[in-house]
């Protein structure tokens, strides 16, 4: 059966792989998956230095849904790469690192770094963060500011470059065409969708941050829509996620035009969420008698 | 961490404390507080519940010539219960709780420590007020050094917090069991922290039992 898929020069045994934020390190589920399963494990965001996060409360339960403002709480670059690579490398599958800055010179010299370690084999950039450089406004929520910082990223590194797109702007489409044109090989669709939740009694937001981002299943058809718009709009390979609990619902990405999906609130649920469905594509395919994976793709745009 | 359903409302799973261990399996006690603690109460006899643990740190065993002071707030007698029972008659509990019918298995207490000094917001059972202030009244009237006492305690946050500032005013050992909204429960989401001396640390894998001396309150 073809389960593998291909981004950029990247083959990944199968579409399956982790979404940032929701897997730690990757050894966190170690004892609970073989990671060798994986297309792919996509590890917590990082940025050069190490990030303390947010103040508790950091979560809320929403219906069908979690907000989180964890504050992008990371052990930093360095640690990473002494600490964590070594352990990653020990498996048989892809790592994807995830990382941001909060300047374009600063995710220069994350991807530089990065780009500079065995092991390491592909980039995924989170451009949904705030540039202290313009007002602290969102990187990945201005066409042009988009433009930038992944043209700069993309010559400082020749590893698959993903860029994670955010679904807090008006039109998804036209950040994912400024993102392919600045070199982008391949995007992750979707980041979480800013939300808020508040308790009545104390009249306050539950986070301590106010807002959060929203993820799970009540975001899903949210991120199908947008995996098909992008789809529409560039050529580049799609990384599907927002709200995949089950097989069923990585193969309706795979449809609407993701060559992979993420596994991402998901994993806290179950621990071996990813690899349950991975198996549940595995026997949706046979089922359905599919040869190759590769030609579901985006087949509901041909209707 | 307990699934409460199969559904994706609620979504998480939700964290309890061991109750006790018996011969027919684990025990959980739980006040219904939310949806998720409502589903449980509604739940036939039987069903079969998904269940990842048990996961983080218990309390420190205090050495053989301590005198433990255990102090629970409301439910939180659920994650001190264990604790107790395994102490054998050598804790002084001090049980708090709102009246006299939140006083959930107190006779169960009473069976496995050494003293049971109850107390209740409304006084409708034992001394009125929290379990922190039965605790200052008797470390107030004891003479005694501090290193004679361990304290450990699991309680509604402000309870922890004057126990805390209690324990360094006596200079006594203390433990507490915290909580936070917690997600996976594994140390992967980063949920459940609470803020340290030495940085945040995990409720789920550094704790839930921490040195209340390390907490920043």
């Amino acid at each position: 059966m073809g389960l593998s898929v291909t981004i950029r020069d990247l083959e990944l045994k199968n579409p399956v792989m982790t979404a940032s934020g929701t897997f730690g390190y990757g050894e966190e589920y170690a004892e609970f998956l073989d990671l060798s399963r994986l297309g792919a494990v996509v590890v917590k965001g990082l940025s050069l230095m190490p990030k303390e996060g947010n103040p508790p409360p950091r979560i809320v339960e929403t219906a069908s849904g979690m907000l989180n403002a964890i504050g992008l709480q990371n052990i930093g670059i360095e640690r990473f790469i002494h600490e964590k690579v070594p352990f990653l490398r020990t498996y048989d599958t892809k790592i994807i690192v995830n990382f941001f800055g909060d300047s374009i010179d600063e995710y220069v010299a994350a991807a530089e770094r990065l780009s500079s370690v065995d092991g390491i084999h592909g980039l995924e950039m989170n451009i949904s963060c705030p540039n202290k450089q313009a007002g602290w406004c969102i990187f990945g929520t201005d066409p042009r500011v988009t433009s930038q910082v992944v043209q700069a990223v993309r010559k400082a590194t020749a590893l698959p470059l993903i860029v994670k797109l955010s679904p807090n702007v008006t039109d998804i489409s036209v950040i994912a065409r400024a993102a392919v044109d600045a070199g982008a090989d391949a995007l992750s669709v979707i980041n979480t969708l800013t939300g808020m939740a508040i308790d009545i009694r104390t009249r306050k937001p539950k986070l301590a941050n106010r807002t959060g981002g929203l993820s799970g299943p009540a975001i899903k058809p949210v991120a199908m829509r947008m995996v098909y718009e992008v789809y529409k709009a560039v050529k580049v390979p799609i990384i599907g996620m927002g709200g995949i609990m089950t097989a069923e619902d990585a193969l309706e990405f795979i449809i609407a035009g993701a060559t992979g999906v993420a596994v991402g609130t998901a994993n806290f649920i179950h621990p071996t969420a990813a690899v349950d469905i991975l198996d549940g594509i595995s026997a949706f395919l046979t089922q359905e008698r599919i040869a190759d994976i590769n030609t579901l793709r985006g087949i509901a745009h041909a209707c | 961490m307990i699934e409460v359903n199969k559904g994706t409302d609620p979504l998480l799973k939700r964290a309890f404390s061991l109750f006790r261990k018996t011969d027919e399996g684990l025990q959980i006690l739980y006040r219904v507080r939310g949806k998720g603690t409502g589903i449980l109460r509604n739940m036939k006899e039987g069903t079969v519940l998904d269940m990842l643990g048990p996961l983080g740190n218990f309390y420190p065993m205090p050495p053989e010539d301590k005198t433990p002071l255990v102090i629970a707030g409301g439910i939180g007698i659920a994650s001190v219960f264990s604790l107790v029972e395994r102490l054998a008659d050598r804790a002084i509990v001090f049980y708090g709780a709102r009246t006299k019918d939140d006083l959930l298995m107190s006779k169960e207490v009473k069976d496995y420590a050494k003293e049971v000094i109850v107390s209740t917001d409304d006084g409708s059972a034992g001394l009125k007020g929290t379990a922190a202030d039965a605790l200052q009244t008797f470390l107030s009237s004891h003479s005694f050094s501090p290193s004679h006492f361990y304290i450990y305690a699991c309680g509604p946050q402000p309870l922890l917090k004057s126990l805390s500032q209690i324990a360094k005013e006596y200079r006594i050992r203390a433990y507490v069991s915290m909580e936070e909204h917690m997600a996976c429960g594994i140390g992967a989401c980063l949920g459940c922290v609470v803020k340290t001396y030495e940085g945040y640390k995990r409720v789920c894998k550094e704790g839930p039992v921490m040195n209340a001396m390390e907490i920043v309150w």
